[in-house]
């Protein structure tokens, strides 16, 4: 029905632009020729409300969930805030507080950072590693695919509770694999010098999945003929992988490694199940990460002010982050645009 | 085409049966390594069904016990009907969440989308230039500010201040249908314009239908988002009544505080899981076009 209606569209107007379109439809008044100038600017009028009349639900969210949000958090950082009081202006004390006063605020900087400096770079491997094997052209690849798939769709509370189990020190499945091949058991999630590891593993399982199919889907887009070219000339697999693929997968990293580092500085779910919120999250205050601290403060003890200075921090260490790496990418990510044409 | 050409040319039989044998060991050379890959995603799933089905105290033994006996199928009736894990009532809660955020993304998302890809207006560069740039803001700058503004409303303890902000666009859909769109011959909206055809008529009888695909994978994503969603109900809802599955699963465990039940546990787990894994055989196909079309375009 609707294929039809745009079949005869299509033969009835085959090559005709918008600004055509749009100036028949609406009715003119005075000459055709030269530009009148009131019915013009009207027109125009016109069309603009009538996007904004589209665009008017986006318009209220930009407003009202995102730029007032966005200055209130830039004011609400400033001050000392219950909520049951109204805003306390303080200055810069919040900012002197995470620096010198709050040592849960150093412990958090550095687990996140642990955790992103390990987890990121392995999540990058581990994804592009999953999606070689997924490009691979043997059959039943679609079986393959599910499976490695799969995990990522469990939601984190429950995957954290299997882990939990599986990661039982003394009689986790994990340990007892590890006994078998001669191995030390660690204390994993129980253990301030292991939790951090046991952490990773278990996000290792459930957040590459999304990262294993967007390298899978860069991989795809290596022309063939590029990697027949090199075995040819007598390229052996790695030095196909290492100076055919490699460089034309860059912008898959870069992109993965931008979602990977803005994921891992806020890693929650899995930390609040495994390590609680109240007292110390993990041996030590080792699962202690910076979204928990800011979590903690806001929802538990009310110090929304303290908390929105914790979250602004984080938010500009994200933006200099992701700029730095956007910085580099002109080194090593490589952009057919341009190159081809 | 031509390389095949070249390569058969030059082959003899002797190097053609080589080649067989080479591609046939590379084949099970494959196998093995996704097979033992596979293995290592799929062993947790296994041991979560193993464990929902033993007995208490032969969760945690040396050596592992892989066959529960006897098969405890009760552990599921007994977590399910538990005061603290209604499961009804959570899935419920679930579905309401779901449903409404989901049909909120894509019906703000759409109309939104046209607008910035179908439309011309002054400004549109600049305001889509601020969409992109929402795109990286992390949720957790805006979340203090948000939670005092619907607390101001009276809103906290209800699920409008998870949902009520999707019926307004998200900054990350938008862009999808947007780019969309673009990829929808410009011919066949000025065609219908000539005809005189609003623009509502536009969007709803022929960008909507042309744009199915991309439609039920921002449907899909935003589904399983709020589905798995734990951080915004942990902070906005606090009647157990009204808790999502995750939620409650979240305060299932802490009930038990230090003797956790875990074959219970794992059932209530399971039946968390289940709903999700029965979605994604049914959908697989817009899963995983859905991760790669949002991939690519974002990169």
């Amino acid at each position: 029905m609707v294929t039809g209606v745009v079949e005869t569209y299509w033969h009835l107007a085959p090559d005709r632009h918008a600004e055509d379109v749009m100036s028949n439809a609406v009715p003119s008044s005075g000459s055709q020729a030269g530009p009148s100038r009131r019915p013009v600017l009207s027109r125009q009028l016109r069309q603009d409300l009538r996007a904004y009349l589209f665009l008017s639900p986006w318009l209220v969210s930009l407003l009202v969930f995102t730029a007032y949000p966005m200055l209130a958090s830039f004011y609400f950082a400033l001050t000392r805030y219950n909520i049951l009081n109204p805003p306390e202006f303080v200055g810069l004390a919040n900012f002197d507080e995470m620096l010198r006063g709050d040592p849960l605020f150093w412990i958090a900087v550095y687990n996140t950072i642990y955790y992103t400096l390990i987890s990121v770079p392995l999540g990058l491997a581990v994804s592009l590693g999953l999606a070689i094997l997924l490009n691979f052209s043997v059959r039943g690849i679609g079986i393959y695919r599910t499976i490695f798939y799969l995990p990522s769709l469990v939601p984190v509370v429950a995957s954290t509770l299997i882990w939990l189990v599986l990661l039982n020190p003394r009689l986790g499945l994990v340990n007892a694999g590890l006994e078998a091949i001669g191995l030390p058991r660690p204390g994993w999630l129980q253990s301030a010098d292991w939790s951090k590891p046991g952490l990773i593993l278990m996000s290792l399982w459930t957040g590459v999945g999304g990262a294993m199919l967007i390298f899978l889907a860069g991989l795809q887009d290596v022309p063939q003929s590029l990697v027949d070219a090199a075995m040819i000339d007598g390229a052996n697999g790695w030095e196909r992988f290492r100076h055919i693929t490699l460089p034309l997968i860059t912008p898959t990293i870069f992109f993965n490694l931008i979602m990977g580092i803005i994921g891992s500085f806020q890693v929650f779910g899995q930390v609040l199940v495994s390590g609680g919120s109240g007292g110390q999250v993990g041996p030590l205050n080792s699962l202690l990460m910076y979204l928990v601290l800011i979590y903690r403060n806001a929802f538990r003890f009310f110090n929304m002010g303290y908390a929105s200075a914790l979250a602004l921090v984080l938010f500009l260490v994200l933006v200099l982050l992701t700029l730095l790496v956007v910085r580099t990418s002109n080194y090593w990510v490589y952009y057919e645009v341009g190159a081809r044409k | 085409m031509d390389h095949s050409l070249a390569r058969q040319s030059v082959a003899t039989p002797r190097r053609r049966t080589m080649a067989r044998l080479r591609r046939i060991m590379g084949a099970s050379v494959s196998h093995a390594l996704l097979i033992i890959v596979g293995v290592i995603f799929v062993v947790p799933f296994i041991w979560l069904v193993i464990t929902s089905l033993k007995v208490k105290n032969q969760i945690f033994t040396d050596p592992l016990i892989w066959i529960p006996d006897p098969v405890m199928w009760e552990n599921y009736a007994r977590a399910l009907t538990s005061p603290g894990f209604n499961y009804p009532v959570l899935l419920g809660n679930t579905l309401f969440y779901a449903v409404l955020s989901t049909a909120g993304t894509v019906i703000s998302c759409t109309i939104v989308a046209y607008a910035f890809g179908r439309m011309e207006f002054r400004g549109r560069d600049l305001l889509f230039s601020i969409t992109l740039a929402t795109m990286m803001l992390p949720g957790i700058v805006t979340l203090i500010p948000t939670y005092v503004l619907f607390r101001t409303m009276g809103l906290i303890g209800s699920y409008a201040p998870l949902i009520v902000p999707l019926w307004f666009g998200t900054a990350f859909n938008i862009f999808l249908l947007r780019q969309f769109m673009m990829t929808i011959p410009l011919d066949l909206t000025d065609a219908a314009r000539v005809d005189g055809a609003s623009d509502a008529v536009i969007l709803w009888r022929i960008m909507v239908p042309l744009m199915k695909p991309a439609l039920m994978v921002v449907a899909l994503f935003q589904f399983l988002w709020s589905w798995n969603d734990f951080m915004g109900p942990l902070i906005y809802l606090s009647d157990s009544a009204q808790f999502p599955l995750v939620l409650g699963l979240y305060t299932f465990r802490g009930r038990f505080g230090g003797s956790v039940e875990w074959n219970l546990m794992m059932a209530a787990s399971m039946a968390v899981i289940a709903p999700i894994i029965v979605l994604f055989f049914v959908a697989q196909r817009y899963f995983v076009e859905g991760v790669t079309l949002t991939g690519l375009k974002g990169a």
